[in-house]
């Protein structure tokens, strides 16, 4: 069945052939207004709270401190260069886990989508990471397997000649990298294992009558379709690794120095090293700004969720429908 | 993919494929299995060097662990998780279906508005967050943290639900239209049947997040809401040994949650009903 | 279709509100209720198993409990305490905070609950200890355990290298001991590097101090760039260099501990308390092989830090009369003797109260420590730890506000030093500008 963009709207809608334009707005919004609603109440009081603590020079150690400061605490923020240098950190940390992440969740997703013996439980040791509590988790990999001399990596890794490596001292970053990878693997896996299984099959069975190899397929057909689960791994992924902190915090905290102070991290010592509300109030503003700024940037330009073709042709046709009130009129 | 049509070199590369799906779960396995190992441990042969694979096992940290009030804390866990995934998937459900069936003329400025919820590191706002729960005398009550982890995870449940809704296709949509269903019918009998592996997957994630978080757990709880990650993080001490003793904590933590993959996995199966549709 | 969902919503919001009046909300406990936070160390875990006795003798009490680890807990109870949330009737701090906390008042006063209670002997509580958690005259916590620090070290390998410990020893000394027992698979001494100005800093903050180093001088102007405090700071990242542990940057008590009891330090430097590890089969393979030695000296008399982990009651608490009753009992000395008699005399807890060191198998059971520990504590001073004076108190730390964040990332850059990342000279200068800027900003005229 052929359905042109501008006719879908009208048979989707054929039961009530008189509603209005406005009616049918409604009835599309409907469903949407309970979770919109409760979002907007829950994350935004919180929101406009803090954006209001972040103009008050406010230190909870010094009680009675509290007084308005306009814009010292970002002043104090943007000029401060520990604050760049956590953002520098940050980028790298994110793009590391997310790059890896993914690569790793969908070489796993590919292996367990074949139905091989044992598949189930294969499934729910590679989604094991993802469950366990981070802030326990990282606490065992920094210990129990990362330590030089007792963890279990370098013990593993010694018939290779590696000796007593410092992993979390020499090579900070690559570690927490690591253990963020290792937790958010499962994560992309299941996103893209989501999306394999809505593959159309028989497409993929006639490309093989077609003598298509298992790559080319892989290339032509899976890759395609997956992509945009891919881009939606990468879009949620990032806005939770963008936000480590469990791994900073137990394995390196933050250091040696500040190699692995991120952004949160340093939020964190704002908040409850010095108990600096309003400066923390204010850090938090500008990771929200500048995080909108490049999702932005990253959505509208560079992915295509937002221009997916298949919603964009659903969307209400107001042309059509003003075109029907003027015929019905 | 039919089995049965697999020559001689494809079941070769099929049996090579599936080792190595093993050796990729048994390498991502191996941490908890190594920390499930420990949680046998006395604290003596917790951490040591070279490790121990062998040694007498005990099972006096789970004793400790069980002992020290986990029950409590098993039960606001499971309220504030199975509450809020099931909110979770109420809203997001007729959301996501208002912003791929039949969408919104603004459809991408509300998805980019969820997205945005979750920009805020939680950190920098928890001051505000404790303050206007102490003002409205909400704090160490679970429905604090039901309603924050239902707000906290709905932005991954609309953009993930959404994605798997987007794949339906219009015709399958129509066909049940013409068949005279209405919406709810409509949902029921073809839409969510169609995206089960993606509501599955969506709503092993919203109980993962939910079981596991801590910050807001650790500061909103005091006695009475008490979660079992705040509970968890109390075996680790600074003037002590407790290796053995959160390892075993931590095991016991994920039992719940590691049923739940298991449960959810099983919907992850290839298209069930899309061939039946066609 | 949207008037059900509204009225679904409207449902879930009076599902809310109804569940808020049913779990009892509002903040804090009511009824009998004590609600106490304390940090989750091997000795407040003892409390909980023995709570039972005390509501047993206290029916109209239920007490109950929040346990975090150090740095959670300290956040959390910051937190409640600085915005008077009131969710704690008592809480756990130690010598840094009482003093600060109750100038602020936000602690209750209990010099007067602890003179009118005879039973409870304030006299008895560790004179340093009681003058560290006391401001202006006034007593804001009581003591649940106290510690200084110590030179633990393996009396059997001393003795097969043929080294001796002196009954003083010298840093000096205890650096050249270290050299010689250092071997590939086994540190000469554990040190703290881990970051944090309860971490690293103690340790390091009491070499400073008997190197004939010190933090601020009289006038607030830092002084973490003197010849004294360089030479101090030198040493110590040299020492760990040259014999310490591996993973040093990340090492704190847990590691060294674990280093230590496993066999791979010939000694360690650090808490009092860590001997009732040592010493506790389930946890050492080192048990009965340990001397204890008084923390090394330099240039001043004595050395060795203060810290007493101890219980508070803020004035947000309901009931401080219930919350005194349970004070008082778990710091008492019916306390130690049921904990020493039902669980183990190495697991009482120490420093708190002088009687605690007459009871003899409470000596026995330490195997050494507990005469090093008391010689200690009787001997440390917060008001005069350093060679020079200085305008603030505190051994190991500066009793200040700031110095939480202050102290900790000055302890970040050593260990960078540590990790091989920057040189102790660079570190050293970024430590300064650091307490520079803090004192500017508040304590220099």
């Amino acid at each position: 069945m052929a359905t042109t963009a501008t006719s879908a709207p009208r048979t989707l809608g054929r039961r009530r052939q008189t509603s209005s334009l406005s009616q049918e707005r409604r009835r599309r919004r409907g469903p949407l207004l309970p979770a919109l609603i409760f979002t907007i109440i829950v994350t935004q009081l919180p929101f406009i709270v803090t954006l209001v603590y972040s103009f008050f020079s406010w230190n909870l150690l010094r009680p009675g401190s509290r007084e308005f400061a306009w814009f010292e605490n970002y002043q104090e923020v943007l000029t401060g260069s520990r604050t760049w240098h956590a953002l520098l950190v940050t980028v790298m940390l994110t793009v590391g886990a997310v790059l890896a992440s993914v690569l790793v969740g969908l070489a796993c997703a590919l292996l367990v989508d074949r139905k091989f013996l044992g598949r189930g439980v294969c499934r729910t040791l590679l989604i094991a990471p993802f469950l366990i509590m981070p802030a326990a988790a990282s606490l065992l990999w920094k210990t129990t397997m990362l330590n030089p001399v007792f963890g279990i990596v370098n013990w593993v890794l010694s018939p290779l000649g590696v000796g007593d490596v410092d992993w979390a001292s020499s090579y900070p970053l690559f570690t927490i990298i690591l253990v963020e990878t290792w937790h958010w693997a499962p994560f992309m896996m299941l996103i893209l294992l989501g999306g394999l299984q809505s593959q159309d099959r028989s497409v993929l069975e006639a490309a093989r009558v077609d003598g298509a190899t298992a790559v080319q397929s892989f290339r032509f057909l899976t890759l395609p379709h997956l992509r945009q689960f891919i881009e939606l791994g990468v879009v949620l992924g990032s806005i939770y690794l963008v936000q480590t902190f469990d791994s900073i915090f137990m394995i390196t905290q933050g250091g040696p120095g500040t190699a692995t102070t991120n952004l949160p991290f340093e939020l964190y010592q704002t908040a409850f090293r010095s108990f600096d509300v309003g400066e923390a109030a204010a850090l938090g503003v500008i990771v929200v700004i500048l995080t909108i700024i490049i999702a932005t940037y990253a959505l509208r330009v560079i992915s295509r969720l937002f221009t997916d073709p298949v919603v964009a042709s659903r969307v209400l046709d107001v042309s059509a429908y003003r075109r029907n009130e003027e015929v019905a009129a | 993919m039919s089995e049965s049509r697999m020559v001689g070199s494809s079941r070769l590369s099929g049996t090579m494929l599936a080792a190595l799906g093993w050796a990729a779960a048994l390498l991502m396995f191996f941490p908890v299995f190594w920390m499930v190992l420990t949680a046998f441990k006395h604290e003596r042969d917790a951490f040591t060097s070279p490790p121990k694979f062998l040694f007498e096992p005990t099972l006096e940290q789970f004793d400790a662990v069980l002992s020290g009030g986990l029950e409590s804390a098993l039960l606001n866990s499971l309220w504030s998780t199975v509450g809020s995934t099931v909110l979770v998937v109420a809203l997001a459900l007729p959301a996501a279906y208002a912003l791929s069936i039949r969408p919104v003329e603004k459809w991408t400025d509300v998805l980019f508005f969820f997205l945005s919820t979750r920009m805020l590191p939680v950190v920098g706002a928890i001051v505000p967050i404790y303050i206007i729960a102490r003002d409205i005398g909400m704090l160490d009550n679970i429905w604090t943290l039901v309603v924050l982890y239902t707000a906290m995870n709905l932005p991954i449940a609309v953009w993930m639900l959404r994605s798997f809704m987007s794949e339906v296709p219009t015709e399958v949509l129509e066909a049940a239209r013409v068949d005279g269903a209405t919406l709810p019918q409509e949902a029921r009998k073809v839409l969510f049947p169609m995206i089960a592996p993606g509501i599955a997957a969506t709503a092993l994630i919203c109980v993962i997040f939910a079981w596991n978080e801590f910050f807001l757990a650790v500061t909103l709880t005091a006695v009475r809401a008490q979660t079992v990650p705040v509970y968890l993080v109390g075996f680790i001490t600074s003037e002590g040994a407790f290796w053995a003793r959160l390892s075993a904590a931590a095991t016991l933590a994920a039992v719940p949650v590691l049923l739940c993959g298991w449960v959810a996995q099983r919907y992850l199966v290839r298209g069930l009903t899309l061939g039946a549709i066609k | 279709m949207s008037l059900r969902f509204g009225l679904a919503l409207a449902l879930l919001g009076a599902l809310a509100l109804g569940g808020c009046t049913w779990a009892g909300a509002g903040g804090g406990t009511g009824g009998g209720t004590v609600t106490v936070a304390i940090v989750a160390n091997p000795q407040m875990r003892d409390i909980q198993e023995l709570t039972g006795e005390f509501e047993r003798e206290h029916p109209d009490i239920t007490v109950r409990f929040v346990t975090l680890p150090e740095n959670e807990a300290r956040a959390r109870i910051t937190q409640d305490v600085a915005t008077k949330a009131g969710q704690f009737d008592v809480v756990m701090i130690g010598t840094y905070e009482a003093p600060i906390w109750g100038r602020n008042d936000w602690l209750t006063d209990l010099t007067k609950y602890a003179r009118d209670d005879r039973a409870y002997d304030v006299d008895d509580l560790m004179p340093a200890v009681r003058k560290g958690l006391s401001a202006d005259g006034k007593l804001y916590a009581v003591p649940f355990y106290g510690e200084s620090s110590f030179l633990m070290y393996r009396k059997d390998l001393f003795d097969q290298a043929g080294l001796e410990m002196p009954d003083k020893p010298t840093w000096t000394q205890v650096a050249d001991f270290a050299r010689k027992l250092k071997t590939p698979d086994r540190a000469g001494i554990c040190l703290r590097g881990l970051p944090g100005w309860g971490e690293q800093l103690a340790p390091l903050g009491t070499v400073i101090n008997t190197f004939g180093g010190r933090w601020y001088d009289e006038n607030w102007n830092a002084q973490l760039t003197s010849p004294a405090t360089t030479k101090a700071v030198t040493f110590y990242l040299n020492l760990i260099k040259e014999a310490g542990e591996p993973g040093a940057p990340n090492a704190g008590f847990s590691e060294c501990l674990t280093a230590y009891t496993q066999g791979q330090a010939a000694m360690w430097y650090d808490a009092t308390v860590a001997a009732g590890s040592l010493e506790d089969p389930k946890v050492s393979q080192v048990v009965g092989k340990n001397g204890y030695a008084p923390a090394p000296v330099e240039e001043t008399d004595w050395s060795g830090w203060l810290w007493a982990w101890s219980l508070a009651i803020p004035k947000t608490a309901k009931d401080p009369d219930a919350a005194w009753d349970f004070v008082s009992w778990a710091t008492s000395k019916e306390y130690i003797r049921m904990v020493g008699e039902r669980l183990g005399w190495e697991r009482v807890p120490p420093g708190s109260r002088l009687s605690t060191y007459e009871i003899p198998e409470f000596v026995e059971a330490s195997a050494g420590s507990a005469e090093v520990t008391l010689d200690a504590l009787k001997t440390i001073d917060p008001n005069n730890a350093t060679k020079d004076p200085v305008p603030y108190t505190g051994i190991q730390y500066v009793q200040i506000p700031e110095f939480q964040d202050l102290g900790t990332r000055v302890s970040q850059q050593f260990a960078a030093v540590l990790a091989g990342n920057t040189s102790v000279e660079d570190a050293l200068q970024t430590a300064q500008e650091e307490a520079e800027a803090v004192a500017e900003d508040g304590y220099k005229d």
